[in-house]
């Protein structure tokens, strides 16, 4: 994900990068407030523990490996601000000093890589905490499977950036598709590796868990009952799920929605009013016949994702008034 | 994708006393921006532009002293995207074209092409950069750049331990390799997680000292400044040299032949 320079349109570059320095700035201030004069060496410590994450490989399948991303992690260990923080300045100093990612695409590998995981992480950490049990096995679990969609989340803002600032001639749809496609499989990895690290230390240090400061100790001392393996079956199992809605979507050979378009004749009408003098990039909705179905999922997963990262906001703010991190 | 790392960060820059060298870090720096920007804004039909940027930078690592071959091992890291980009042209639309009885898209292979060349000059540039400027003085430089300074202090406090972090991982990881364990499927990947878990409780409660350490030498939530020499005006405009140079081509080329 660490996407080079001239990746996507200056524009794109601009706009996000601006989104970027606002979040990070409010997120620096917000975590000053939560750390306090401790800030820079527990920050720091975090920083270099999540970038030395990314460093180590697990194994997927068969031998081949992958790593971790970190933002959900992140974000459920140190709360979704200063986790933003953290791993903003992992993805900073990887481009300045290791040529990892673009100097000018920061802003959008910024967005994706910290901002979107982190915030849309914890909100999801937030929703499946509330139905699963309140205890160290509920916190596992409701942080696998945040993690998991993080990276989901993550693809999909790559993709939304596209639209906008599409470099090739590869649609909307297809970018869609095959990011969010290969990163819930991605997901699974990212999802089983966060919850069990979050096992980990809850299993030494609950209170160093942000996502876990509202359960009493008590309940956090007994080890996780999940087991790597029944994780594993069940992320894979949600993964498929959510496939099979997306693929849904992204079709290459929507027939059936198209024929009602054209039946009820909103067809041209709804290609004219989406694209007239719209901030789209040509490329993204040039030379396929689905440009309404392509831009109802584009609005759909913006809307999704803004809720969701809304959502971590919120809640971020509402526990940090209530003043339950250390 | 960030495999790549496992090199030394304190081995990224290259000792030497060249001019390239010499220069104020956070000149290099803003330098470097410049550049970046002005080479990611040049349309990618422009390429008697990229070719006059190209040997901008090759004068640049020459002026360094650098070796070629360094510059080369440390561009792996883009790889994964040359690969993206060696795709467009077979997935892309728009007019097809014919290379080699291939059928391809005609801007599929000019995207690629735009985003090849414009990863490759980048990221030799931030090499350039990191060889030659010594990471606590790039530190002093964000400061004086107007970065927040407890951001700069946090991107050095992680730098300070980011070695000892992932040697700790790569013992747990030689030990568990020496007790037999050799995960070949994510459900067996359980004992690296919980290292990683460990590791994470290890490196915040070192975070934990190292605050008391440091307030108990007087800190009170500032880094005292040091008070570096600030660069010259000199400095400013060597530094902004292959920036200008790569906007002058990209003018040129914008008044001139109308691309």
């Amino acid at each position: 994900m660490h996407a080079p320079d001239g990746f996507l349109s200056p524009g794109v570059a601009l706009a996000t990068g601006l989104i970027s320095i606002a979040v990070v700035g409010l997120c620096l201030r917000a975590s000053r407030h939560e750390l306090g004069d401790a800030q820079v060496p527990l920050a720091g410590a975090a920083a270099a523990f999540i970038f030395a994450a990314q460093m180590f490989n697990f194994p997927v399948a068969s031998g081949t490996t992958g790593h971790l991303l970190g933002g959900a992690l992140a974000a459920v260990l140190l709360g979704p601000r200063t986790g933003t923080l953290v791993v903003t300045v992992v993805v900073v100093v990887q481009a300045l000093l290791f040529a990892d990612g673009g100097i000018t695409a920061l802003g959008y590998n910024v967005l994706n890589m910290a901002i979107v995981p982190a915030f849309g992480g914890w909100a999801l950490f937030r929703l499946f905490r509330r139905v699963l049990p309140a205890n160290a096995g509920g916190v596992v679990g409701a942080t696998g499977l945040a993690a998991g969609g993080s990276v989901v989340l993550s693809a999909a803002a790559f993709s939304l950036e596209w639209l906008f600032g599409a470099t090739a001639p590869v649609p909307f749809d297809t970018v869609f598709g095959a990011m969010v496609g290969v990163h819930a499989l991605i997901g699974i990895g990212e999802g089983l590796i966060s919850g069990l690290a979050v096992a980990a230390v809850l299993a030494s240090r609950p209170d160093l868990v942000a996502g876990a400061a509202d359960l009493p100790a008590e309940s956090l001392r007994r080890g996780a009952p999940v087991t790597a393996r029944t994780f594993a079956i069940g992320a894979a199992l949600v993964v498929l799920v959510m496939a099979v809605v997306v693929s849904q979507f992204a079709a290459d050979d929507p027939d059936g929605l198209e024929r009602v378009a054209e039946d009820r004749g909103f067809v041209d009408e709804g290609r004219d009013h989406a694209l007239a003098g719209g901030p789209f990039a040509d490329y993204a909705t040039r030379g396929i016949d689905d440009e309404s179905l392509s831009l109802a999922v584009a609005g759909a997963t913006g809307a999704v994702l803004t809720l969701l990262v809304g959502y971590g906001v919120v809640s971020a703010v509402r526990r940090g008034r209530s003043g339950a991190v250390t | 994708m960030s495999g790549g790392h496992l090199g030394n960060h304190a081995h990224l820059h290259v000792p030497g006393a060249t001019p390239v060298h010499r220069l104020a870090p956070e000149a290099a720096l803003v330098g470097l921006v410049a550049f970046a920007v002005a080479v990611a804004l040049t349309p990618r039909t422009y390429v008697a532009a990229f070719a006059v940027d190209a040997a901008v930078l090759a004068g640049v690592i020459a002026l360094a002293r650098l070796s070629p071959a360094l510059v080369l091992r440390r561009l792996v890291v883009i790889v994964p995207f040359l690969a993206v980009a060696a795709v467009l042209p077979f997935v892309g639309g728009g007019d097809q074209a014919s290379v080699a009885g291939v059928e391809v898209s005609r801007d599929g292979l000019w995207a690629a092409w735009g985003i090849v060349a414009k990863a490759v000059l980048g990221a030799t540039a931030s090499i350039v950069f990191s060889a030659t400027n010594r990471l606590p003085e790039v530190l002093t430089a964000l400061t004086r750049l107007r970065v927040p300074p407890t951001l700069a202090a946090i991107v050095s406090s992680m730098l300070r331990s980011l070695d000892l972090v992932a040697d700790q991982l790569r013992r747990m990881r030689t030990a568990m390799v020496a007790r037999a364990h050799d995960p070949r499927w994510l459900w067996q990947a359980r004992p690296i997680a919980t290292s990683m878990g460990t590791v994470f409780v290890r490196s915040y409660e070192r975070g934990e000292r190292t605050h008391a350490a440091m307030v108990a030498r007087g800190y009170s939530g500032t880094m005292p400044d040091l008070g570096d020499r600030g660069a010259t005006a000199a400095e400013w405009v060597a530094a902004l040299v292959p920036a200008a140079v790569a906007a002058a081509a990209l003018v040129v080329h914008l008044t001139g032949t109308g691309g």
